[in-house]
């Protein structure tokens, strides 16, 4: 069952809109779109949020000697393609971690590297920082950036307690319910009056419980749901259902 | 080692004075079988013994080497070899052999070295090599690795491989079959000793033993064979209860007869229970303890529990201070503890060999009988246990027979080769089939083996700047850097865990600050499984080390517990039996269904049940296979008894939902126990049966083994789990880095995720294979339901009823206890969310 929330804005209406992912939330004074994919669309500024995609982790230890199929890169970036495909959003931006690490995109397979010069043509990439990728080479395609403000609302990589009306990424949620003798844990949106915090993307990255000690500061004393990402379709479900 | 009985044993040729002496001394007269190795070894000849438990296998399997180093071998170098399964028995071995050596005034040294082993006496015994070294399969892998190696096993002469039956169908024993052809080209005259408790089929392993040859046409060289004469009888028998005590239909928990089983530990001097799951010894122990008015000393011992406890319980059996020690298959093989009079084995065997394997271990004493009680759990338990019994008494053999060419292990010995020394690809692939389990290796398999340790296998080339190895201009292939040989002493092995937490009591202590209870540094009680952690909730209580735990929080790799007050668990953590039934005694049970003059020995509750099957429904003849077709509140059942286990029939359940669903039947779901498979759909499955709409013969047919399975199986959680054993035996994901020992997953990526990865964008991928063989044909569910299958072709007996037959009860009463399959996860999500969806509605 899906949840269809309240009624979307007819501006809306002329983008594609599969019943999956046709659930919307509200935080400062912006609506969101949590998508399938991990990603969140914001309509009222064409723009795309991704968080965490890890690029080139696969190929991070491999000077060590852990060499793990390197296709974790296309894999990301071919989401990445379809998320893009499915909004054509103005801009994208990508909420830090968006490679394993410094050196990373000077790993990438020339494939790999024009695929993401490819789509980056296609819409204003901007880059935040992550402890993963505090900085990024110059040759990389769009612009960079810390924070960034949409609205009354700020993205950052980290979310921060304390802070109100932010979106950030950086922890990757995953949640876990058990129904008739089996679990299902997904990757999910953590949603609270305060943040959005948003699942990783990469194809490598794993999540951390929502039940860990590490969102129990930023969900502290509120009452938070979370957005199940499953195979065909989201999932919205309260906090204490996954505690 | 036991050689505890007098024997009258027929010559004593080929011992020496001073054995002699040794075993007058004591009253006792070496074995014939004892002097059948000694003549078969001298003679330089390898030899596969077989003997019961108790036989003086152990003694048996030393007395060439002792001889040959009494008489002027000693002092050169490392001349025997001995590898045990497991670390403990390494060390009771070491010490039980001292004192004859000490007694006869030999000049003999001999060392244990195992994982504990400090690092000075592992450099010792490096520089100055023991006569005898007694150690465990990883370590004679680490040991070939070392550079020296080929000077080091240069005077070796004899290898003595004990408990090979256990060792064999694993992966370890193709570790350890690798190894020996490693050790045979560094010491050709190498003779190999195997000591095995009874087999199915002795020539496998004979031929396991000795070094293969690919030229010699199909025939198989073998070691020698010896076989001690079996022991007394085993006494058998099956716990009946008062026919007041309703026999439970379903279910493993055998609480019905707890009670039975307090006054039968009460009856023997010392009593092993064995269960088949931790958590049934859990609960068993227990409750055992709820009972004990007499607070009789009863201990508990199972693998998740913390080394210490266990090496506690281990002395405590030993001294004789125990009456009973509930325990799983961590006490299955033959480390002699105590003085053991009874063996208690709760919930059906599952396996002949594993009954007789257990019952071996009451009374260590060869000629006198074993005394075993089985309690079936559940009805169909109780016909399982009779069949056991039989076949127990006529010592019938149901085990597995060797694993062959698991390709993961290939890779993890490649890597060790590199690190030993630099290696000729040409005379690795022709040591590699030597080894029995390999040797119907190709070489292309072999070459793509290299490639994959070296680059990876990736046909993106992206790794050639980054390999493992590099051929050298001689051909060879050397170790890139030194790293890498760090990281292979610190993984080498080939037991694969779940990823565990440790279960730590929180401290009570009160931080200086005041308030928060600091919940570090509390007491370790051993490991859980990280999915059992996973599917608690903070405050749920379970069983735990024999005390009930409640969940505290979970941080990092550690779930922290506390002590609870409540007398019963919330969490029962029930667990389906993990051994899969065994062909041979599913045979035996179907035979005994079809049979109503074989049911004189069941209970009467049994008797009666089956009659009213009779005379309700149809009891199958042994070939057939009965399928029952029936309503029941709104949904329509068929419910069919392949006796198969559970493990083929989840997969056979699979199979025949995504059959029912193209033939327009709706298949809700189904569910399964070792005998038989439930799937209820929302149309009439009776009717579509009698127009002809469905056809049994077709819905059961073969061909659901091709493109259906495979489908199923790529996306299995099954095919998941041996996806991620083979990464890490392969060297794929390393669980250990140099200077990051408790790396943890951090440092990993999943091997779920890169397996899914890997599946869309390489699926020939050469582990991809060596996982899918694993999967496909070495676990035995699919191999079943093949057989199965085969076996019911035209054998279908189908009967529409108007309900529930009383065969079918058992596993209709599964639903709802057990998981229920053929849902999509986003079934299950739709579901939890569609329940809570007015507070979810509420907060947004």
């Amino acid at each position: 069952m899906t949840l269809c929330l309240p009624k979307l804005p007819t501006t809306l209406l002329t983008k594609p809109c599969g019943s999956s992912d046709a659930m919307v939330v509200r935080l400062g004074d912006i609506e969101f779109l949590p998508c399938l994919s991990g990603a969140l669309y914001v309509p009222d500024y064409d723009t795309l949020l991704i968080a965490d995609l890890h690029l080139e982790k696969g190929s991070s230890r491999a000077h060590l000697g852990q060499l793990l199929p390197p296709y974790d890169t296309r894999a990301g970036l071919l989401a990445l393609q379809a998320a893009i495909a499915r909004w054509e959003p103005a801009t994208v931006m990508l909420l830090g971690d968006s490679f394993h690490d410094a050196k990373g995109p000077d790993r990438m397979a020339t494939a790999d590297r024009a695929l993401l010069e490819q789509l980056a043509s296609r819409a204003d990439f901007i880059w935040l920082s992550g402890n993963h990728d505090p900085s990024l080479p110059a040759h990389m395609p769009g612009s960079m950036s810390v924070e960034i403000a949409l609205g009354n609302v700020t993205l950052r990589h980290e979310p921060g307690t304390g802070a109100v009306n932010e979106i950030a990424g950086h922890l990757h949620p995953v949640a876990a319910i058990t129904r008739r003798g089996r679990r299902v844990r997904t990757k999910c949106f953590v949603i609270s009056p305060a943040r959005i915090i948003l699942p990783a993307f990469g194809a490598y990255t794993g999540g951390l419980d929502v039940r860990h000690e590490a969102f129990r500061p930023l969900l502290a004393g509120e009452a938070f749901r979370v957005i199940m990402v499953g195979n065909s379709a989201l999932h919205a479900l309260p906090g204490r259902a996954v505690l | 080692m036991d050689t505890s009985v007098t024997h009258k044993s027929t010559a004593r040729s080929g011992l020496p004075q001073i054995f002699a002496d040794w075993f007058s001394g004591r009253g006792w007269q070496p074995r014939g079988h004892q002097l059948d190795m000694l003549a078969t070894v001298s003679a330089g000849r390898s030899a596969l013994l077989i003997a019961p438990t108790g036989g003086g296998k152990t003694l048996a399997g030393f007395l060439p080497s002792l001889i040959e180093l009494a008489q002027g071998a000693a002092g050169n170098g490392l001349h025997t070899l001995y590898v045990s399964p497991l670390k403990a028995l390494a060390v009771d071995i070491t010490r039980n052999l001292e004192s004859p050596i000490r007694d006869m005034g030999l000049d003999i040294r001999i060392e244990a070295r195992t994982g504990d082993t400090p690092m000075h006496k592992r450099q010792r015994q490096k520089t100055n090599p023991p006569d005898i070294l007694i150690t465990t399969p990883e370590q004679v892998s680490l040991l070939i690795a070392q550079d020296g190696a080929e000077h080091y096993f240069a005077s070796l002469r004899v290898v003595v491989l004990d408990e090979l039956h256990s060792m064999a169908p694993t992966k370890r024993g193709c570790m350890l079959a690798l190894a020996l052809a490693r050790l045979q080209r560094f010491a050709p005259d190498l003779k190999r000793i195997g000591l095995s408790a009874t087999v199915a089929s002795p020539d496998t392993l004979r031929a396991w033993l000795m070094p293969q040859d690919r030229d010699a046409e199909g025939v198989e060289h073998m070691a020698a064979f010896v076989q001690a004469p079996g022991g007394a009888e085993p006494d058998i028998s099956i716990m009946r209860c008062d026919e007041e005590v309703r026999m439970p239909w379903s279910g493993h928990s055998s609480a019905y007869a707890l009670p039975d089983i307090y006054e039968a530990v009460k009856s023997a001097g010392m009593a092993l229970v064995f269960t088949n799951t931790r958590s049934q010894a859990e609960r068993i122990f227990h409750e055992l303890w709820t009972l004990n008015e007499d607070a009789l000393p009863i201990a508990l011992h199972h693998g998740s529990l913390d080394v210490s406890q266990r090496r506690k319980v281990e002395a405590a059996m030993a001294a004789g201070s125990l009456r009973a020690v509930v325990c799983t298959s961590t006490l299955d093989l033959g480390i002699d503890w105590g003085d053991v009079d009874l063996v208690i084995n709760v919930g059906a065997p599952k396996g002949s060999s594993r009954i007789l394997q257990r019952i071996g271990r009451a009374n260590h004493r060869y000629e006198e009988p074993s005394r075993a009680v089985l309690v079936p759990s559940n009805r169909f338990e109780v016909l399982e246990c009779e069949a056991a019994r039989v076949a127990a008494f006529e010592g019938a053999q149901d085990g597995e027979g060797p694993a062959e060419l698991k390709r993961d292990v290939l890779a993890q010995h490649i890597m060790g080769s590199a690190v030993a020394a630099p290696f000729d690809p040409d005379q690795l692939y022709a040591e590699t089939v030597s080894a029995w389990p390999y040797r119907n290796l190709t070489r292309a398999d072999f070459d793509q083996a290299v490639d994959f340790v070296s680059t990876g296998g990736y046909a993106l080339r992206t790794y050639e700047r980054f390999a493992r190895l590099k051929q050298m201009p001689d051909g060879r292939m050397r170790l890139t850097h030194p790293r890498l040989a760090q990281t292979y002493r610190m993984n080498a092995g080939t037991i694969v865990e779940a990823e565990m937490l440790k279960v730590k009591l929180a401290g009570k202590r009160r931080s200086s600050a005041g308030k928060p209870l600091n919940k570090w540094g509390g007491k370790v009680l051993g490991e859980v499984e990280e999915w059992f952690v996973e599917q608690l909730r903070i405050g749920d209580t379970f069983l735990f080390a024999g005390q009930i735990l409640r969940l505290e929080a979970v941080e990092e790799l550690n779930a922290l517990v506390s002590r609870s007050d409540a007398t019963e668990p919330m969490i029962p953590s029930y667990q389906g039996g993990k051994f899969p039934l065994s062909t041979y005694l599913a045979g035996r049970v179907r035979a005994m269904l079809a049979e109503p003059a074989s049911w004189h020995y069941l209970p009467e509750q049994v008797r009666d049940w089956l009659k009213v099957q009779q005379w309700k429904s149809v009891l199958p003849q042994p070939h057939q296979m009965l399928v029952e077709t029936f309503p029941k509140a709104n949904k329509h059942y068929l419910v069919c008894y392949p006796f198969d286990g559970r493990l083929a029939h989840q997969t056979l359940g699979m199979l025949l939902t995504r059959r029912l669903e193209r033939a327009g039947l709706q298949p809700l779901g189904f569910v399964c126990n070792d005998y038989a498979l439930s799937v209820w759909c929302v149309r009439d499955l009776s009717l579509a049966i009698e127009t002809g709409r469905l056809s049994l013969a077709q819905l059961f047919d073969q061909d659901m083994l091709g493109d259906d399975l495979d489908a199923w199986l790529a996306e299995s959680m099954l095919m998941k789990r041996t996806f991620r054993t083979c990464a890490i035996i392969a060297g794929l994901i390393e669980r250990r880095w140099p200077g990051q020992e408790k790396s943890g997953r951090q440092m990993t990526v999943s091997a779920d995720l890169i397996y899914d990865v890997l599946r869309t964008h390489q699926p020939d991928h050469w582990l991809l294979k060596a996982a899918w063989d694993d999967a496909a044909s070495g676990l035995i569910d699919a191999k079943r339901l093949a057989m199965m299958l085969a076996r019911i072709r035209g054998n279908i007996v189908h009967k529409a009823l108007e309900q529930v037959s009383p065969l079918a009860v058992p596993v209709m009463l599964e639903i709802g206890r057990e998981p229920v399959y053929g849902e999509a996860h986003d079934a299950l999500l739709a579901e939890a969310a569609d329940d809570l969806v007015d507070e979810a509605m509420r907060l947004v």
